[in-house]
């Protein structure tokens, strides 16, 4: 077997398989090396318990960019993304918000809680497709670097500054605006009713260490709304077999360009020599050489664990350290022996196979954010829970479900202390307590229960505090700031050295992106054809 | 806590009748409410209405109700047209506008009482309505659901609600308002209606909306009347220059990309703004635009040959001007009519234009470079329409 490669990719991530995927493609000689058994990082799809499969972290899928879908033929390679409406928010009085599929149905469910909302809402998705509009044609694009003078970067300057002055002098302000305040803020302007307010809220703050009232959470919500699934913007859908079948079709993909896979595979340390990658050093003490070295790991781990600091610029050190990439999501995972169901909502409700969340205010939803300041798990959380297998077949058997409800928030430390066993008992406790208000069957449905939290996902996945996103998606760390001011077009520090994982742009989520950009900056810098495809037009 | 509520579509207080008047089943969702884009065949129930009575359940509409002592200053404020001149028992037809002079919406406002009034409009605006009102004493409700409503259309409307018991109605004057005793309650008639001929809307208690069916339908039967969908409606307005909301402009609300509204100068409304008033919402805005000159024109277009110019972009010379929004051969008037934007300068009557038009036959697509005329307005605008005595046929 061969130690030398065109390019060597650190992390089977899907960002890291994507990268290889057009690196291959464009004729290298790549190999992935996986420090886990298995593939897909945070897409994976594992059977931890007889005949059921869970979407261990990701659950739902949108932000997959379709270019790539169709350029890396990941249909063909076993991808199917079926998309799911509906979704309920409970009230503590027994009542709730059902968030229907069908327009006009969702805004008479709306006008039960209040007449004016219905009419507001409109307005509310208008505005908020407005900067949905604005974002999407730069997932697929390297931000320019607004200090450079080069001609690439002043020309893909004039193009974001077009993109804004398209908005208008208001839509300009309304932008500026969008991009700081809090969701809970910009929910107060539209809507009067709290639970259609908390229910849209979530948005805001799934994979974030922010509270609905901090500045920052509104652009939170848009990284939730700026996917599609075949052109219906801000739709989501379930990948088939789980999250794990987008990093199944991707390897494939990756494969028929004749690319390799190595598992069990971890990686020590990114060899460097007179200022150049050469390699990789693994733990097990081999060592593998290529002149492409490329991470799918967060900044952190990339600067801070698996390079060395004298081969780095002194301020790449100081601003991974200070790189915010703090954990507050867990996650459950749950085999049942049947359909739980749920107080005052039919079985056969088709808000049913939408997700479903306990906590009907805004005020509720600052408190659980108050916990996670404390050092603890939230006592009465946010929490994004589905179903999938109401519409997906192959994830249990007949009749059988799997429930993927994901927290938010838990901290990375229980009050400053690594999590103990009691500590993880006591916040799946207070999940499965939760949905057990509103859902008498539950518990006694329960056949077997994964309870990860941040320190389970830092540990298995190897996100940095188990920060789902590799990093808060914060104006400061975002576009030409992601992951840090002058290495936002996936070149590192070091020649030959590149990032590729959802700490670059556009940021995290399953959406492939910077995956592909980061190929595209390779492959230019090798003077090769590009083999990633430009982004599709809205208009 | 509100009840819960499970009916995934809602059916309008006629809808008994409606779902026993059709023949062929054909249902569509209007504003969340289960309504008929035809019972028989479209081209009957248009010639329903041009020749006989036609009933159409216009129910779903949005219907908001304005009292208190600051009702008319408030509308007056909210709307383009000058309110304060809409006597009691009269309706106007108006639009209302944002701050940057761009149409929300447009619609009628009836004049029932003293400082109490009526929107009818095609989109929910009751958060518009609301911030609107900070500073007036008005109270504002949603009656949507609280009324029934059929829009009664045709020559002979009139005669069958003479024979319904309605005396004197003949001599309700176009945007009058009157009422009558109906089964121990009242129901409200207003000569309106969208499609230009001469017609009634009839406004009743939702409780007695199959018992006035029932007596129309009966008092109707000599006089050919029949029930109308959607479909038909469309045809109606469009041969006698109706705009529809969300056809032929998009509500400055939902527009998401800028320059997408229009203001009432360029969709051909400039007569509903009444700058004598010294504040409404839009104004400085359009003050500016009628100095400054208009981006676009509205323009109904008279269009050559048979073929309707759906969706067709229009052409001054080789320079394209603008695309059409509505576009339908009209029967009564038997002319070939389009509803269209164009760039401001193009807009004049008289102006020669060029439509590009593809239609399809068995398959085969053929485009025509049809040759079009920008007109005044309505290819359809009858006498009786405004006569008042209405006249019997
Ligand atoms: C609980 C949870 C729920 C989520 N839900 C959703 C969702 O529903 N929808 C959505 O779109 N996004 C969701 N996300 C976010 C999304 O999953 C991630 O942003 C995305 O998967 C990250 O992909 P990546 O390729 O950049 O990195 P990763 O998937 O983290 O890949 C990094 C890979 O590197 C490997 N690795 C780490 N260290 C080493 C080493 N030293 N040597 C070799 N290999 C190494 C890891 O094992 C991993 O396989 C969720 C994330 C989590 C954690």
């Amino acid at each position: 077997m061969t130690n030398k490669y065109d390019a060597i990719i650190i992390g089977a991530g899907h960002n890291g398989l994507t990268n290889g995927a057009y690196l291959a493609k464009a004729g290298l000689n790549v190999l992935v090396l996986e420090k886990n058994a298995y593939i897909g990082g945070a897409t994976v799809s594992r059977e931890l318990y007889t005949d059921w499969k869970y979407s261990n972290c990701s659950y739902v899928c949108s932000l997959l960019r379709p270019e790539i879908i169709r350029d890396l033929e990941l249909p063909r390679h076993g991808l199917q993304v079926v998309p799911y409406g509906g979704g309920v928010t409970f009230k503590e009085n027994g009542d709730y918000f059902g968030n229907h599929a069908d327009h006009e149905r969702l805004l008479r469910e709306v006008a039960r809680h209040s007449k004016r909302d219905a009419s507001a809402y409109e307005r509310y998705e208008a505005d908020v497709m407005k900067q949905t509009r604005l974002i999407r044609p730069f997932l697929m694009r390297t931000p320019p670097d607004p200090t450079s003078l080069k001609p690439r970067d002043l020309k893909e300057l004039a193009v974001l500054a077009k993109s804004f002055g398209s908005m208008g002098e208001e839509g300009l302000a309304d932008t500026m605006r969008f991009w700081t305040m809090s969701i809970g803020d910009f929910l107060d302007e539209y809507f009067e009713s709290d639970v259609i307010k908390s229910h849209l809220a979530g948005s805001g703050i799934i994979g974030t260490a922010l509270g609905v009232y901090s500045p920052g959470t509104a652009y939170v919500l848009l990284h939730h709304y700026m996917g599609d699934v075949d052109g219906s913007v801000g739709a989501w859908g379930f990948a088939r077999g789980g999250m794990g079948s987008v990093a199944d079709a991707l390897s494939k993909s990756f494969q028929s360009f004749g690319g390799t896979i190595q598992c069990d595979a971890e990686v020590d340390q990114i060899i460097v020599k007179n200022g150049k990658a050469k390699g990789v050093a693994l733990a097990n003490g081999n060592e593998l050489y290529a002149d492409i070295v490329v991470s799918n790991l967060d900044p952190k781990r990339t600067f801070l664990k698996i390079m060395d600091e004298g081969d780095l610029p002194k301020d790449v050190v100081t601003k991974a350290k200070n790189f915010k990439i703090r954990g507050s999501s867990g996650k459950l995972n749950i085999a049942l022996d049947g359909l739980p169901t749920f107080t005052g909502l039919p079985k056969d409700s088709p808000l049913c196979l939408g997700e479903k969340h306990f906590i009907d205010s805004l005020p509720r939803m600052e408190r659980a954010y108050d916990d996670w300041k404390a050092g603890t798990w939230s006592k009465d959380p946010y929490v994004d829970m589905l179903i999938p297998t109401q519409i997906d077949p192959t994830m249990a058997p007949p009749g059988k479900h799997m429930m993927s409800v994901f927290v938010q928030y838990a901290p990375p430390k229980v009050n400053g202390e690594d999590w103990t066993a009691e500590d993880k008992a006591g916040f799946e406790k207070t999940v499965i307590d939760q949905i057990s208000n509103y859902s008498p069957d539950f518990k006694d449905l329960i056949l077997h229960c994964e309870t990860r939290t941040p320190k389970d996902i830092e540990d298995e996945v190897g996100l940095t505090e188990g920060n789902i996103f590799m990093g808060e998606l914060t104006f400061d760390q975002l576009l030409f700031n992601r992951p840090f001011p002058g290495y936002a077009q996936y070149r590192g520090p070091v020649k030959g050295m590149y990032m590729c994982s959802s700490g670059s742009h556009p940021g995290g989520g399953v959406m492939a992106a910077p995956g592909a950009n980061a190929a595209r900056e390779i492959l230019m810098d090798l003077k090769l054809t590009n083999t990633v495809p430009g982004g599709y037009d809205d208009d | 806590m509100i009840p819960h509520d499970e009916t995934m579509i809602l059916e309008t207080p006629f809808y008994s009748r409606c779902l026993a008047a059709s023949e062929i089943n054909l249902w569509e969702d209007w504003k969340g409410y289960r309504s008929p884009q035809a019972y028989t065949s479209v081209e009957q129930e248009y010639f329903a209405v041009r020749s006989n009575t036609g009933v159409f359940d216009i129910s779903p509409m949005i219907k908001y109700r304005f009292t208190g002592p600051d009702a008319e200053a408030y509308l007056n404020r909210l709307v383009t047209r000058d309110i304060s001149k809409l006597a009691v028992d009269r309706v106007a037809y108006t639009v209302w506008c944002d701050d940057n002079g761009q149409v929300m919406d447009d619609g009628t406002i009836f004049h029932l009482g003293e400082n109490d009034y009526r929107l009818c409009a095609y989109a929910r605006c009751l958060d518009w309505l609301m911030w609107s009102a900070e500073g007036f004493d008005v109270t504002i409700v949603d009656e949507t659901a609280d009324i029934a409503a059929l829009a009664v259309q045709g020559p002979t409307s009139c005669s069958v609600f003479k024979n319904m018991g309605f005396t004197g109605i003949e001599n309700l004057k176009p945007f009058g308002i009157t009422r009558y005793p109906f089964e121990g309650s009242e129901v409200m008639i207003s000569r309106t209606g969208f499609t230009g001929d001469l017609g009634y809307e009839i406004w009743v208690d939702p409780a007695l909306a199959e018992i006035f069916w029932d007596k129309l339908f009966e008092a109707g039967k000599l006089w050919g009347i029949r029930a109308i969908g959607s479909a038909a409606l469309d045809m109606l307005r469009t041969e006698t220059g109706f705009l529809q909301a969300g056809v032929d402009f998009i509500p400055a609300e939902e527009a998401i990309r800028t320059g997408r509204s229009r203001s009432p100068f360029e969709l051909g409304l400039g007569w509903l703004v009444s700058f004598d008033k010294p504040v409404f919402n839009g104004r400085k805005a359009l003050l500016k635009e009628k100095k400054e000159g208009s981006r676009y024109a509205f323009v109904y277009l008279d269009v050559e040959g048979n073929k309707p110019a759906e969706h067709a972009f229009i052409y001054a010379g080789d320079k394209e001007v603008g695309t059409v929004t509505t576009a339908a051969w009209c029967p009564t008037a038997k002319t070939n009519v389009a509803f269209a934007q164009v760039d401001a300068k193009y807009g004049k009557v008289g102006q020669e234009l060029v439509a590009e038009i593809y239609y399809e036959r068995e398959l085969k697509w053929t485009r025509v470079m049809a040759k079009c005329t920008v007109i005044e307005g309505a290819v359809f605008n009858p006498p009786r329409k405004r006569q008042t005595p209405a006249p019997d046929f």
